[in-house]
């Protein structure tokens, strides 16, 4: 099959995981509001043991966090493999170019080009939305970043960014028949690899499944199929209300309404696992991406309930922060030390 | 004018009328001098696209391959086709009372008999540069079809594999 075959896109772990056929995992790392990297380490710390690839999200739900950038930064430092995410509606063409290679220097082997969602979604909803470029757009040009070795303009780069391109799907909303021609003209743009929206309707999904093998999409494209653990009824009801693209049907609400009050968190965790479980077995279905705001825990719980353990490669804990390389002792020591020294100047 | 736009077939044949005429006046347009068109089109074009398609004036014309919906309308300027947030019912993330215009998009290019399928080619980014200027004039000049440097020479359409069709409606 192409997808296995094809040459090495990236130096990353995540592309060789997938190519070797191994049953993949990637988790979403919830981005602190704060400026501490001591944050980020405590959760990915926790994903580190149970996924292949940590995204770095960039402000989804249009709220602001932790750049992508800077977190994934931090992430190539203790040599986990994060998956840096894009979204088009805060920066135009020439930012993201720039981006693209910043990142890659620092070691992101891994970039999801999303469209993003809207600004309205947010707790800013004032902002100006950019949208300079659309989803298809920036996988093409990060593409041509990688494999021209040019920028958009035509200008030459001289080391070109080795990066695994990925694309999100929706197969769970309208205009359904369209959905598997959108993911054709996203691996025509560039994309090597797909995560979804959340899934909470497997038949939807085994439907959606089989177009895309009419196609023989899902022999040019690994498909991560995205899950997460509902904490309760109402958080269901929230995300389907609220969260943009996100499809549960009633009799998953259902089930947990039903549940006694304490074991809902439970429940919702092993609704998760089944549908892991379920969606594994659909053909042309290479992997899992877990997604849960702020509960890395219960993703750990998840990967493992779902006998997913261990991972074909997982990097030691490390705390960089400990380490001379980045220790924020260092740091408040040299803002010391600039401040005697404006001090005697003055 | 709008119910126009539920009559995707109509629409594409006066497209198609308007570009041979266009393209036939081209050489008239050089010896006026291109940016004197440009000016004398501007609001006639604005008009006419505005009352049916509520035209944004980007300056360069997707339409026949957008199903005939202008790509602009929608609230996050896609020339792709949808986000992932459509509703359920099929109405924008943004705009709750408005229909997706994808959504539109789509069903409308089922309907087309001639460029229905270019749903499937790979829009390049829009040149701002050409934002408020006459698409007609633009399109004579080529200045419509000119993509930054670096994205010739990749495929421009998604070609469908052997025996798949692209969607028609009953
Ligand atoms: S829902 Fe449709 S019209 Fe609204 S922003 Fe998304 S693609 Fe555009």
């Amino acid at each position: 099959m192409e997808k296995y075959t094809s040459p090495a896109k990236s130096a990353g772990r995540l592309e060789q995981i997938l190519k070797a056929g191994h049953f993949a995992v990637t988790s979403e790392l919830s981005p602190p509001d704060s400026a501490d990297p001591a944050e980020v380490y405590e959760a990915a710390n926790i994903l580190r043991e149970v996924s292949d690839g940590i995204n770095a999200t960039d402000g989804s739900g249009a709220h602001c966090h932790m750049s992508s950038v800077g977190i994934c930064s931090l992430l190539t430092r203790a040599d986990y493999a994060p998956i840096l995410q894009i979204s088009c509606r805060d920066k135009n063409r020439i930012a993201i170019q720039g981006d693209i290679l910043g990142a890659a220097a620092m070691g992101v082997m891994n970039i999801l080009c999303l469209t993003g969602d809207d600004v309205t979604a947010g707790d800013q909803p004032q902002a100006k939305r950019v949208f300079d470029l659309d989803c298809i757009q920036l996988l093409r040009t990060a593409r041509i970043m990688r494999d021209k070795g040019v920028f958009l303009s035509g200008r030459e780069l001289t080391t070109p960014p080795k990066v695994f391109l990925g694309a999100a799907a929706n197969p769970f909303i309208p205009p359904k028949d369209w959905r598997p021609l959108r993911l054709a003209k996203k691996i025509e743009a560039g994309a090597d690899f797909i995560q979804t929206q959340y899934c909470y309707d497997v038949p939807m999904l085994v439907e959606y499944m089989k177009r895309v093998r009419d196609m023989g999409l899902h022999e040019k494209v690994f498909m991560l199929i995205g899950v997460g653990p509902l904490r309760s009824h109402r958080a269901a009801e929230f995300m389907r209300n609220n969260v943009p693209g996100v499809h549960i049907p009633d009799s998953i609400v259902d089930r947990l309404k039903k549940t006694p009050k304490g074991k809902k968190r439970a429940e919702g965790n092993k609704i998760c696992t089944e549908i892991i479980q379920q969606v594994r077995e659909i053909e042309g279905v290479d992997g899992v991406h877990l997604m849960a705001y702020r509960q890395e825990e219960a993703v750990a719980q998840i990967v493992a309930d779902a006998g997913l353990l261990p991972r074909p490669y997982t990097v030691p804990e490390m705390n960089p922060m400990e380490s001379d390389y980045f220790a924020m002792p260092a740091i408040e020591a040299s803002m010391g030390k600039y401040d005697t020294m404006f001090k005697a100047q003055a | 004018m709008r119910w126009l736009q539920n009559h995707p077939k109509t629409l594409e044949s006066m497209y198609g009328s308007t570009k041979w005429l266009i393209k036939k006046m081209g050489p008239m347009f050089e010896k006026i001098g291109n940016e004197k068109v440009d000016r004398w089109f501007r609001k006639p074009e604005e008009w006419s696209k505005q009352a049916m398609f509520d035209c944004q004036m980007c300056g360069q014309c997707v339409l026949h391959s957008t199903g005939m919906t202008c790509p602009m309308t929608c609230p996050k300027n896609l020339r792709n086709g949808p986000c992932g947030g459509v509703r359920q019912n099929g109405h924008c993330e943004v705009k709750p009372d408005m229909k997706c215009i994808w959504v539109e998009a789509f069903e409308r290019s089922t309907q087309m008999g001639t460029w229905g399928a270019d749903m499937m080619m790979i829009q390049p980014p829009v040149n701002r540069q050409l934002e408020g200027s006459s698409a007609w004039v633009n399109m004579v000049t080529g200045a419509d079809q000119d993509v930054p440097t670096g994205w010739i020479g990749l495929n421009t359409i998604t070609v469908l594999p052997k025996g798949i069709d692209y969607p028609t409606a009953k």
